[in-house]
């Protein structure tokens, strides 16, 4: 008998039907990994193991787990599986743990609760299991509070929850999706360590396949709400028997046609240029009468960007790639150094003088779902950068711009009317690309422009970054942590580190043969499909 | 911390000066001569000199103001024009039950409050939530007057358990002094409750939506045990806010409860020095409500770094 076995599970809220006859099985210390792009029903699995699901919520087919009729369970026994025999790691890290309680509080508290443990030993077991999963007692005591830690080290301390009793069952719903790919690696190394070492069948979520192939020994492929595939990791992902399976496999993978390179106009004016530029953020006051030490975020970076160029930007979080493009796009101003942009400073201009400049740059921001007002119209939406004209359009001129831009994009000019909930996440991403595309800027910052998309959906929107940048000439810079986004569609990338620019370069040189650490640090831990396979492959002989 | 209780105070003496320059500004412009109105409309204009002479109101601006605000620093708030004592005295009389009255009335409505909002968020939308927030619409409706006199006809004048009006003094003993302020601190409670279970409760319900209530109901523990050990600190935030407003409001803001029940509160003092245009005694009381507020804030301030420790100061 299987540790976890699924069979023909049905969910519907309020009528409508998210899962359809889910079957899935895990043995003892399997890893599953659990594939599908969003809404095709993982998380709602994973709630539905735990009985964790929303109010509305209506369950039907058959859930066992060690035995134990999950569906038909009372509370009480429900509650005693919880965090004992099942544990589960959520995707976001930043806000599962309770910020008004120390570490040592959330993560005794289930051993309390589980065991009848007195405080004392259970905060003993407490530290037994935060020094397992990385945060040793010298840094990091009982007494931290979670504001305290960073999100890798937050994770950290939601596995140590989840581990803490030595659960059958671990469930871990993209665990690593909101960190930097080194803190990935980092974590998804400790889960499997802690699979290992406590026997634990492991679900692993996720939308990357390339993380998945690396952990899971078999796959389940979901989609709306059913399985389309399910089987041994190397094998399923080599045949890609489903046509599902190989249209993720491809989609993960792609990389645009980008028929020239700007690499000709070289001989160019430079569009962009930082030089020397740096950041100071003043540090928190020692005393009342001492300020403390200024934090520098950018440290005497220096790069160029010409006409046409598409450059990525890469780093780990916190290393100062976004501080440096709120810099220059005007956002945020240099400690010192100069920023020019097509020949000028940007220093020391007022809004108005700014006018000409915001014109010709543009940004494109992570999240299409925040960046909208949701009370407006794409019309209204797209054509905010307006604005910025010299002359302001007649409505009509207007309209026809912005149906221009939308047919740009690959949307209908009639979408104008409609309002950004009617569409989907790629389509919302597209609408914010037509608005920063409207005023026919020189250059579009793009801050992880493709991260928040299903892989089919940013197949689609890569092509059309290089397809307008091959149409319009228009310069990129864009900021990501993703090697794969900066190999599909840069020419150069350059990646900083705590705040100075280390190393600089083609994209395939840099990608294929870092020099720096930093660099080699981001190239061996980003996940690759294709390597991934390989190893597995390799392991079986 | 202690240079944030430092710089605390140094805001609130600050705001305390600003604040006594607004109040004896507005005191000068309005119209009212002391001096006429303590030796009536028919004094000789030589006798109303003389004492206006006396009182100092003769001298500039600028040095009525500084010696105001000397005397307020050294606790002489003068002298009250129509009772001739101190109004130092007067206001601690005053404030002797009013003092106690609200804080009675806070007590009762967090009494109440807190336990009725996590009653009403545990069962969201169900039939306990509905009555519980139904109630609650109609205390916020109701002015509280209008409960005072429902609960001085059913205690006092038809079971006959507290007195229905006035205050014995405390030199009557604890037990009828207490005695005479419950109706009062149950009159003006009510609304006060109703408020804060309604803020209670989107507070809390706000809370039940965070991802961490979700970590901990995945360790095991039921519901109502997540509400009262994860939930109910988080949401305590907006909830002290509203006490620390609620606070400076029924201090003062009581003058139609204190004649209801006919008590010598700081509220009816204050109307009647602005009726008999006593601005002394006004200037006085408005100085202290004004310290309360700030030193009210500064506890809120202090209970916010107690509930959340994202907001205690490093030092």
């Amino acid at each position: 008998m299987s540790l976890l076995e699924i069979e023909k599970l049905k969910l519907d809220i309020g009528g409508t039907p998210i899962l359809k006859g889910i079957d899935l099985a895990i043995e003892k210390g399997q890893v599953m990994g659990l594939v599908g792009e969003s809404g095709s029903g993982k998380s709602m699995t994973a709630l539905a193991i735990m009985r964790l699901m929303p109010h509305a919520a209506k369950a039907s087919g058959r859930l066992t787990f060690d035995g134990i009729d999950i569906l038909a369970s009372s509370e009480e026994a429900m509650c005693r599986l919880r965090g004992d025999d099942i544990g589960m790691v959520f995707q976001e890290p930043m806000t599962a743990l309770n910020p008004v309680k120390t570490i040592g509080e959330q993560v005794a508290e289930g051993i309390r609760w589980h065991t009848g443990a007195n405080r004392a030993d259970a905060e003993a077991r407490a530290r037994q299991i935060l020094d397992r999963v990385g945060l040793p007692e010298a840094k990091f005591p009982l007494t931290r509070y979670p504001h305290e830690l960073s999100g890798g080290q937050r994770q950290r301390v939601v596995i140590a929850i989840a581990c803490a009793l030595k659960p059958k069952l671990l469930i871990a719903d993209e665990p690593t999706t909101a960190l930097d790919v080194v803190l990935q690696k980092q974590i998804l190394e400790l889960l499997k360590d802690l699979v290992d070492e406590q026997k634990m069948g492991l679900l692993l979520i996720s939308h990357d396949l390339a993380v998945v192939a690396d952990m899971a020994d078999r796959v389940t492929i979901m989609r709306h709400g059913e399985v389309m595939e399910d089987g041994e990791t190397a094998r399923t992902l080599t045949e890609q028997v489903h046509p599902y399976t190989r249209q993720l496999a491809e989609a993960s993978m792609h990389v645009p046609d980008r028929p020239h390179t700007t690499a000709a106009s070289s001989t160019a004016e430079n569009l962009l240029e930082i030089r020397n530029v740096s950041r100071d953020y003043p540090g928190r006051r020692v005393s009342l009468f001492q300020k403390g030490e200024p934090f520098r975020a950018v440290n005497d970076v220096s790069f160029s960007l010409k006409p046409g160029q598409s450059v990525a930007l890469v780093g780990r979080s916190g290393c100062g790639k976004s501080t440096l493009a709120r810099m220059i796009l005007a956002l945020d101003h240099p400690t010192s150094g100069d920023i020019r942009f097509m020949g000028e400073s940007l220093i020391g201009k007022d809004e108005t003088a700014l006018r000409p400049f915001r014109r010709n740059m543009q940004v494109v921001f992570q999240d299409p779902y925040g960046s909208f007002n949701p009370r407006h119209k794409v019309e209204r939406l797209v054509s905010e950068p307006l604005h910025l004209l010299d002359e302001a359009p007649s409505p009509t001129a207007r309209r026809e711009m912005v149906a221009a831009a939308l047919h740009e994009v690959g949307l209908k000019p009639s979408d104008m009317e409609k309002y950004p909930h009617e569409f989907s996440g790629g389509q919302r991403q597209r609408i914010s690309i037509a608005r920063a595309i409207i005023t026919r800027p020189k250059l579009i910052v793009a801050d992880e422009p493709v991260s928040a998309l299903d892989v089919s959906i940013r197949a689609q929107v890569l092509d059309l970054f290089a397809d307008l940048n091959q149409r319009l000439g228009v310069a990129y810079l864009f900021i990501t942590h993703d090697l794969t986004v900066a190999r599909a569609i840069t020419d150069e990338v350059m990646v900083m580190h705590d705040g100075k620019m280390v190393e600089e370069g083609g994209t395939g040189d840099i990608l294929d043969h870092p020099k720096s650490d930093a660099a080699r640090a981001l190239v061996d831990a980003a996940p690759d499909l294709h390597r991934a396979i390989a190893r597995r492959l390799q392991e079986q002989g | 911390m202690t240079a944030f209780l430092l710089k605390r105070l140094l805001i609130g003496l600050a705001t305390l000066l600003v604040a006594s320059m607004v109040v004896f500004g507005v005191m000068e412009v309005l119209p009212g001569d002391p001096a006429l109105l303590m030796l009536g409309m028919n004094a000789s204009p030589d006798a109303l000199e003389a004492l206006r002479q006396q009182m100092g109101l003769n001298d500039p601006v600028v040095i009525r103001y500084l010696h105001w605000i000397g005397g307020l620093a050294m606790g002489d708030f003068g002298r009250s024009y129509t009772y001739s004592s101190p109004v130092i005295e007067l206001i601690g009389e005053r404030a002797a039950v009013s003092l106690p009255l609200a804080l009675m009335s806070l007590a009762l409505s967090t009494l109440i409050a807190i336990p009725v909002g996590l009653y009403a968020a545990s069962r969201r939308g169900r039939l306990p939530d509905t009555l519980a927030m139904g109630t609650a619409q109609i205390g916020v409706a109701i002015p509280n007057f209008w409960f005072a006199l429902l609960l001085i006809y059913v205690f006092a004048v038809w079971l006959r358990l507290v007195p229905a009006g006035g205050f014995p003094g405390w030199g009557a003993g604890i037990w009828p002094g207490i005695k005479s302020l419950i109706l009062p601190a149950v009159a003006l409670a009510l609304p006060q409750a109703a408020i804060l279970a309604r803020v209670t409760r989107s507070a809390l319900l706000e809370v039940l939506g965070e991802d961490y209530i979700r970590t901990a109901r995945a360790k095991g523990m039921p519901r109502r045990t997540v509400l009262w050990r994860h939930a109910l600190r988080n949401a305590m935030i907006p909830v002290l806010t509203i006490l620390g407003l609620q606070f400076a409001f029924l201090l003062a803001g009581t003058i139609i409860i204190e004649n209801v029940f006919y008590l010598p509160g700081l509220g009816r003092l204050i109307f009647q020095a602005i009726t008999q245009r006593d601005l002394i005694v006004v200037e006085g009381v408005v100085m202290l409500l004004v310290a309360t507020v700030v030193v009210v804030n500064l506890l809120v301030d202090l209970a916010y770094a107690v509930v959340d420790p994202r907001l205690r100061v490093r030092t």
